[in-house]
């Protein structure tokens, strides 16, 4: 399928959607404006939830916070639903934000517990609030006014919803595409690879939640003024359980799965109330409960994936065009060979009783290799996660470009021109090769929020696609950038860190166990590759286990046993070390 | 010698990456049988499928029984018990909580007692430190803990993955010892190291894997004098 | 506020801590054996209450039809996945453990029933008759997917929550009980008045929680479940199945639930959606505790029972407001305290 084809289905459904209301019954339509208000809030959380796996159980107390706001604004104090709008978008992003603040940092469960929490504790105040009608709720809101024309009908109003949600699939496709988004849709794979984009985590995930929260705000509105009244009962927990099981049921990675579940679960539930009291009577209002509980179970239990994901397997491989040549991004100044860069002295790191690394010092000289080698356990990976923040030194100071970062968050080192791959490794297996290789350049592109959803960084975005290619081309896997990253070999998966490694501009290069579980024809072209990237003038520190592989192409080695440095010098003198022949290459007993 | 356990053609894929392909290997009774390889060839994933941490495809017997159909519990109360490469200790338990938990697979537990004096024996250390959580403890102290609980279970055969990692060669030909002595208590011993020469000094028989695949085996007493292998492995002694 | 009043509410708020603290441990016991956060365990609570009331009523409890249905239902799953295992031989031990062990429960309450039976009767009644319901819950819901990742878990316990709820109006109907109370004396410690209930609350969440930690340390089952909880994979490299477990973690879990409830009872009108308040507040505890620890957890517990009473005395529209809001500043303190452990994690 091309992007022509897509637009052209797009434009198809657009055209039905605007035609609805003029072939619909008027319960059909009234049905339809609360698909679509749903919609909204569920299109947040398939961002939240899907794409940024975080859940979140209180999306409908943000609906219920901006539906209040601007019930209060404009039924108990006459202001226009405009400016109503305006109150409920930044009452529930602030409130947001500040909920953001303080649970985001938790791990993935401690958030969404207390997303139940705080979301219990606003629908509370809606129904104890005497300014806001308690459990009477605020009747008397006024329809939206467009210019002279009040949206009093509900085929009136349906323009205005449809419009906003169709708006809003754009901005959020967009938005997915771009720079942001891409860090976005990259948080799953773990605050480590995250950061080691030199992309704040803590950051994209707050930014994430705040739109959440502004669609859900949006959805809200929308529903106070379709509505005209507002009560606490649709915004407690029970709904917000429903939200997710739309964005879930739709397929939760999927911003349109947003719209199709609340189509689903709107019509499902609509169609529940009434056929229960057939076969139950008397009881149905219970069992809806039961029924839905019990059917989103079911759900969780056998199709997790959701329903668009499923269709969308059936459809033609996407085709899209190579990125042209573009202006080039900004590289960083390398400093002059020989100097020195990186500054280990005295590194210290403990587990319980455990010391993994004791007192280890080093240097990293500009333009060389340096291979620290060691036996399994010998503190090596511990090492590496020290110098890139992924664990901080007990004591100790490592210094990079003359600059101390042994307290330095993980993406500040990251941003400073350190870019590292993983022994296990970390992509994103459903994204495209391209734009694994595009969350390199993050560091090294400024697209904000706004630009992204808008379109209004194409430049950039063209220069940073640009160089994505080039450096897969670098690397050797140019011909396919279109392709995803989990259907390569686990070689090319290496290499392809790498590419994306080298996409942020990096002055050290530091590469953990990139031979591991490697056959002999892709140890050669690795070490072909990384003796390329020397000539290019790269710095590079390999943390590897393989001595043949290091031997063969490192100027240095440093040699780890139990935590702490055996020695230190050239490949030939290494290999002559009876030191290290009697510790590395097994020579016990 | 009767047949202890059989991996039959047995491949093993994390998604669509094979890191184990058709690998066919056997230890007979009171054998001591080593797999050695470098790292990443897929050592640690052939143990967690003989286990059953991890599915594979290809036949296992373990005494007779076809262990398609077992899992990991089963198959520890069947006597096939794993040392991981990690150790799986429980950090905030006691020494000799950790080693009597050995037992739990045991229907007759009347024994626990003199088990847990017999591994005190093996390692003094561990009685020094029986109060201790185990999390305190030192690398070494580590694994014969591990080493200690697994025997506690009364395996029939014990299937050991890496252990000399990250220990002092002090400590290494002291856990080895406790491996060769093992011959003597009528364990089975299936030995992944990447310590090559320590684990074929030790074995009855040894196989080479890489990348997935056995490239060699043989009596260890041959393997141990390969020129091929001395260059890969054994560094020129 | 007087000294009086707020020693009052003090002790007011020990008592409900004391009923949330034994929430709050078996939810942190079965969080960490099972990684299930296990929302529905408040209303496990509140239904123990309604099944007590019931008996006292001298009707037989709606518990016995969920009862009934549950275990139809985990031994239908139970023979079935057996069956596509091609296990026939394990049918039997499954038949007997999913349907015959909770329906001779029944039975044993139902004939009871019939001869009056007293007060700690009647209490022992709706504890056994209770117990069943979690482990066969977790048979059903959760045993296909013990695999998934903790959210995944959470929100299958929220939506289980909410089908709880439902039912629970089924078997129970709308009205709210309250049972008669355990004891009628009365203390009075240093001029303040105290009730043999609320006595009477703090010696059974002693007792009980100390039977709990005499479980873990000088039982091997009890071991066990520490192991499974520490290291799930060490726990199955010494045979300990994580299912069982898990049963053995949801049976002790229900128990602090059920005695809870039963404490509860006679303090406050109880409904069939009650559970979900008080699950939350113990969750609030649990949570200060990091969901890991028991201490920990009960503290966490006392802390929001005695904030709660002084709460309900300044507003008592906004309390349960007033709870959760705080529940924040405790996320913040933890998110400060633990940053440095989840590198480790992620290591």
């Amino acid at each position: 399928m091309t992007l022509q084809q897509i637009r052209l289905i797009a434009a198809a459904a657009i055209a039905c959607l605007a035609a609805a209301p003029f072939v619909l019954n008027p319960f059909s339509i009234t049905l339809l404006n609360y698909i679509g208000i749903y919609a909204l809030a569920a299109i947040g959380l398939a961002l939240l939830t899907g794409v940024g796996g975080i859940v979140s159980f209180g999306q409908a107390a943000f609906v219920g916070v901006a539906a209040y706001a601007t019930a209060w604004a404009t039924a108990l104090n006459g202001y226009s639903p405009w400016l109503g709008l305006v109150l409920a978008v930044i009452l529930t992003c602030s409130i947001a934000a500040i909920l953001g603040f303080v649970t985001l940092r938790l791990g993935g469960h401690f958030l969404s517990l207390s997303t139940v929490a705080w979301g219990l504790a606003i629908a509370f105040l809606f129904g104890n609030i005497d300014g806001l009608g308690q459990h009477n709720g605020i009747s008397g809101i006024p329809p939206i006014s467009i210019g002279p024309v009040a949206l009093v009908e509900s085929r009136q109003i349906y323009f205005l919803i449809w419009a906003i949600v169709v708006a809003v699939l754009l901005v959020c496709y967009n938005l997915l595409d771009s720079r942001i988004g891409r860090a976005m849709r990259a948080l799953r794979g773990g605050n480590t690879l995250v950061e080691s984009l030199g992309i704040s985590a803590f950051q994209i995930k707050l930014v994430t939640f705040v739109i959440a929260a502004f669609l859900g705000a949006l959805s809200g509105w929308l529903y106070a003024h379709l509505g005209r009244f507002v009560s606490p009962g649709p915004f407690e927990a029970g709904m917000g359980i429903e939200y997710l099981m739309m964005a879930m049921v739709g397929g939760a990675g999927s911003i349109l799965g947003g719209v199709v579940g609340a189509a689903i679960v709107t019509l499902l539930k609509n169609s529940v109330q009434d056929y229960l009291p057939l076969i139950a009577r008397g009881a149905s209002g219970q069992l809806e409960i039961v029924a839905f509980s019990a059917l989103f179970i079911l759900f969780l239990q056998r199709a997790r994936q959701g329903i668009v994901p499923f269709l969308a397997g059936f459809l033609p491989d996407l085709k899209l065009s190579r990125p042209q040549a573009a202006a080039p991004l900004s590289r960083r100044e390398q400093p002059p060979p020989g100097t020195l860069l990186l500054k280990v002295s005295e590194a210290q790191r403990r587990f319980g009783g455990l010391v993994a690394v004791n007192n280890v010092s080093f240097d990293v000289k500009s333009g060389e290799i340096l291979g620290l080698i060691g036996p399994n356990g010998a503190g090596k990976t511990t090492m590496f996660n020290l110098l890139t923040g992924a664990l901080r030194a007990n004591s100790g100071e490592i210094t990079f470009a003359g600059r101390s970062i042994t307290r330095d968050q993980q993406f500040h080192i990251a941003r400073s021109g350190i870019s590292r791959t993983f022994q296990h490794v970390k992509l994103r297996p459903r994204m495209t090769l391209l734009d694994n290789v595009l969350l390199g350049t993050y560091s090294r592109t400024r697209t904000g929020l706004l630009t992204g959803a808008l379109r209004l960084n194409q430049a950039e975005e063209a220069s940073a696609r640009y160089e994505a290619l080039q450096q897969l081309e670098r690397v050797g896997l140019g011909d396919k950038p279109f392709e995803l990253a989990g259907n390569l070999p686990l070689g090319n998966q290496r290499v392809l860190e790498i590419a994306r490694a080298l996409a942020a501009d990096p002055t050290l290069l530091v590469l953990d166990e990139p031979a591991a579980g490697l056959r002999r024809q892709e140890k050669l072209k690795l070490a072909e590759l990384l003796r390329s990237l020397r000539a290019d003038h790269l710095t590079i520190l390999l943390v590897e286990h393989d001595m043949e592989f290091v031997m063969s192409l490192v100027d240095r080695i440093v040699v780890l046993d139990f935590g702490s440095k055996l020695c230190e010098g050239e490949p030939a003198a290494i290999r002559s070390d009876a030191r290290v022949q009697e510790a590395y290459l097994g020579g016990v007993a | 010698m009767t047949q202890m356990f059989s991996i039959e053609n047995v491949s093993v894929a994390y998604g669509k990456v094979e890191a184990v392909r058709n690998v066919s290997l056997s230890v007979e009774q009171g054998q001591i049988v080593t797999v050695i390889g470098p790292n990443g060839a897929g050592k640690t994933t052939l143990l967690m499928a003989a286990i059953g941490l991890l599915k594979s495809t290809g036949r296992m017997v373990f005494q007779g029984t076809d262990l398609a159909r077992i899992d990991v519990e089963g198959r520890v109360e069947r006597g096939l018990c794993l040392v991981p490469e990690k150790r799986e200790l429980f950090a905030d338990m006691s020494v000799a909580d950790n080693l009597l938990l050995g037992t739990y697979s045991l229907r007759d537990r009347s024994t626990t007692r003199k088990s847990l004096d017999d591994v005190f024996d093996r390692f003094p250390r561990l009685k020094e430190r029986s109060k201790q959580a185990a999390g305190t403890l030192s690398g070494g102290e580590r694994q014969m803990l591990a080493l200690g609980r697994a025997l506690m279970a009364k395996p029939k055969l014990l299937v050991l993955d890496e252990p000399s990692l990250g220990l002092a060669p002090l400590i290494v030909r002291e856990i080895f010892r406790t491996i060769a002595s093992l011959r003597s208590l009528g364990v089975s011993v299936l030995l992944v190291e990447q310590n090559a020469r320590a684990a074929l000094e030790t074995a009855d028989f040894g196989y080479v894997l890489e990348t997935g695949e056995i490239i060699q085996s043989g009596p260890a007493e041959t393997l141990i004098h390969d020129p091929k292998l001395i260059a890969a492995y054994l560094g020129g002694h | 506020m007087t000294a009086d009043i707020a020693a009052i509410l003090a002790i007011d708020g020990i008592a409900t801590g004391a009923v949330y603290a034994l929430v709050a441990i078996g939810t942190v016991l079965i969080f960490t054996v099972t990684r299930v956060i296990f929302i529905p365990f408040g209303d496990i609570a509140a239904f123990t209450a309604l099944t007590l009331a019931a008996l006292d009523a001298k009707q037989l409890p709606g518990t016995v039809g969920l009862v009934v249905v549950l275990a139809c239902m985990a031994c239908v799953m139970e023979v079935a996945s057996l069956a596509r295992t091609g296990e026939l031989r394990a049918v039997p031990k499954a038949v007997l453990g999913y349907l015959v062990l909770p329906l001779i429960v029944v039975g044993i309450v139902w004939l009871t029933m019939r001869f009056n039976p007293p007060m700690p009767v009647r209490i022992v009644l709706a504890l056994l008759l209770i117990m069943p319901i979690s482990p066969l819950l977790d048979r059903i819901v959760f045993r296909p997917i013990a695999d998934a990742s903790v959210l995944l878990l959470l929100t299958v316990s929220v939506a289980l929550h909410f089908a709880l709820v439902g039912l629970g109006l089924l078997f129970f109907g709308p009205e709210g009980v309250r049972t008669e109370p355990l004891t009628s004396m009365a203390i009075e410690i240093a001029g303040v008045h105290v009730s043999g209930q609320t006595v009477l609350i703090l010696t059974a969440a002693l007792v009980f929680s100390g039977l709990l930690f005499l479980f873990f340390d000088f039982t091997l089952i009890g071991k066990a479940l520490r192991a499974t909880a520490l290291n799930r994979t060490g726990a199955r490299l010494m045979g300990i199945r994580p299912a069982r477990a898990g049963t053995i973690a949801y049976l002790l879990g229900s128990l602090m639930a059920g005695v809870s409830g039963i404490l509860i009872a006679p303090v406050n009108t109880i409904f069939y959606d009650s559970g979900f308040l008080l699950g939350l507040k113990a969750f609030v505890g649990a949570i200060v505790g990091g969901m890991a620890s028991y201490p920990g957890a009960a503290l966490g517990a006392f802390g929001v029972g005695i904030i709660e009473s002084f709460a309900s005395f300044q507003s008592s529209t906004l309390k349960d407001v007033i709870v959760f809001s705080l529940l924040i500043p405790v996320l913040l303190w933890r998110s400060l305290a633990s940053q440095h452990s989840e590198e480790e994690v992620e290591e």
